[in-house]
């Protein structure tokens, strides 16, 4: 009778081509030994249809044709963000991370940091050799201290390479992770040490406890330079100097296991908790012109207010519209842009590179767009802006004291809404006006004080173009 | 397979039994083995190394040579 055998793994492994019984790792790698004791665990717990390993970069980067369960192969060091998105995706999954020093500490620490701090629900399996193994034996984080590595060849000097990385104590100043626990594989009473960390691990994650943290001393013969059993001593006779086992933190008695799932929204009901308020769906409608539509400006100057306007007014008139903003990382005095589109069928790209109508609110904008103008086509400028560029050939050009107008007013921030006015007088939107006034009061919603201010600068708006256009 | 080849009958004491042609000669379940009745073989496997194999009677069963074989098949306990 079979007393003891591998369990949670393939039968064979077809990793390249012939299938083999045996892993890729070299003789006396702790990897091999680690491999068995998570496979273990998760057969044991009665986890293997639940478990998903994320694999890393690195040797340990084909744990997916060994381990019989979910796999994953995550870019280098991004094992965590794998790992967080599955946990949000499947709760009812056991997630494991499984990352070497290379891929944990070095590319991927930001990750680990981040994905510990935030104490996500996974069992990190962190394998430390104190070397990058797959690609030849360089310095590694965790190097020792005057350890010879082919990129350390006179030993690792702290005062250029610095000092080898603790995990397990860094992760230790996080409030959120609940177990962390350092073993070694490096002799037959740390490797059962190393067994009921990998079961404590695995428990957590079974009960929806949180992050769990093990770090495994594990030998590499073949970039340490010893052979099998002589790296197991360097691990323990020098390694354990550095990295000192034991538990660093087990909260798992008192953490409290995770609430229920609570189902996501559905789109419908995320828009219908949104602001907007509900307006007929679009129609289509061959006969109406399409109007494409530029704002240019100062960000400050309401340009993507503006555009947003005008898209909602074409939208209580059932008609296809999309906004698109285009501005500079300042949130005041860079240029800002957006583009509009209006049309009677469903809108294929929402840039406008050649528009119809173009509003200008400053003098670059104004040197740089109104060249791309369509022949035929309006631009309304501010009279502040000198029109030292002449307008391309059938393009009206109309000057109007929007600013001028607004600060006269009183209301200098209003200007936008004298463009608006403009747009309505001038009829080169396709809308009606009554659907601009309806979509500039919506405009106002939050601050009611303000509609029957701006529909006063709109009629004024109105009548200096009646008088002087 | 190269299985170990069985006692005639049943085997009545427990043993390791080793898949040899996988064996990569680490020595790690040699080193480990508590009844010090493991060895290297003295003759070559398919891999062209000298894998590890059982003398003696001395197997308690206690499995300590599976924890330190990084291999998944090369070792397994049978006990009767």
């Amino acid at each position: 009778m079979t007393q003891k055998k591998t369990v949670g793994m393939y039968e064979s492994f077809t990793r390249s081509g012939r299938p083999s019984r045996a892993t890729h790792y070299c003789a006396g790698c702790g990897h091999g030994i680690i491999h068995k004791l998570i496979a273990e665990a998760m057969v044991e717990l009665g986890l293997q249809d639940r478990t998903i390993i994320v694999n890393p970069i690195g040797c340990g980067v084909f744990g997916y044709y060994y381990w019989d369960c979910g796999n994953v192969g995550a870019a280098h060091g991004r094992a965590p963000a794998i790992g967080t998105a599955i946990n949000r995706m499947r709760r009812d999954a056991v997630v494991i991370s499984y990352q070497g020093d290379g891929d944990l500490g070095a590319i991927g620490f930001n990750n680990t940091f981040q994905a510990a701090s935030r104490g996500e629900h996974m069992a990190v399996f962190f394998v430390n050799n104190a070397i990058y193994g797959m690609t030849g034996g360089q310095m590694a984080p965790t190097t020792l201290e005057g350890m010879k590595t082919t990129t350390s060849p006179f030993g690792r000097d702290p005062l250029t390479a610095g000092y080898p990385l603790h995990v397990c104590e860094v992760l230790n100043q996080l409030k959120a992770p609940v177990y962390i626990e350092r073993v070694s594989v490096a002799d037959t009473k740390r490797i059962m040490q190393a067994r009921r960390a990998v079961h404590r691990a695995l428990e957590i994650q079974r009960d929806g406890k949180g992050y769990a943290f093990v770090e495994f001393i594990s030998p590499c013969p073949t970039n340490m330079g010893l052979d099998s059993v002589k790296a197991a001593l360097f691990c323990m006779a020098e390694m354990e100097k550095e990295y000192p086992l034991g538990c660093v933190r087990d909260r798992s008695a008192t953490a409290l296991a995770r609430a229920p799932h609570a189902p996501a929204p559905s789109v419908e009901a995320f828009f219908q908790q949104s602001e907007q308020h509900q307006a007929p769906a679009e129609e289509v409608d061959a006969s109406f012109k399409e109007q494409r539509l530029k704002f240019t400006g100062y960000g400050g100057q309401g340009i993507l207010s503006l555009g947003i306007c005008v898209a909602e007014a074409a939208r209580l008139e059932k008609r296809f519209t999309t906004w698109f903003p285009s501005y500079g990382p300042e949130q005041r005095g860079g240029s800002a842009a957006c583009s509009v589109v209006i049309s009677g069928r469903p809108v294929g790209s929402p840039a406008v590179d050649h528009p119809d109508v173009l509003v200008c609110m400053n003098q670059p904008s104004y040197e740089r767009f109104a060249h791309d103008v369509r022949p035929g086509g309006t631009v309304i400028v501010d009279a502040t802006v000198p029109l030292m560029e002449k307008a391309p050939e059938g393009v009206r050009v109309i000057s109007m004291p929007a600013i001028d107008l607004s600060l006269k007013l009183g209301v200098p921030q209003a200007a936008n809404t004298m463009m608006l006015a403009a747009l309505a007088q001038l009829e080169v939107t396709g809308l009606k006006r009554e659907h601009l006034l309806e979509a500039l009061d919506a405009s106002f919603r939050k601050k009611p004080a303000l509609i029957e201010k701006n529909r006063l600068l709109f009629n004024e708006a109105v009548a200096w173009m009646e008088k002087n256009l | 397979m190269s299985v170990q080849e069985k006692h005639e009958g049943k085997p009545v004491l427990p043993r390791p039994v080793f898949e040899a042609d996988e064996c990569k000669s680490c020595g790690r379940c040699v080193a480990a083995c508590p009844k010090r009745c493991l060895r290297l073989s003295s003759r070559l496997n398919s891999r062209g190394v000298k894998p590890a194999e059982y003398v003696g009677e001395d197997c308690a069963g206690c499995a300590i040579c599976f924890y330190n074989c990084p291999e998944p098949y090369v070792i397994t306990i049978e006990k009767p």
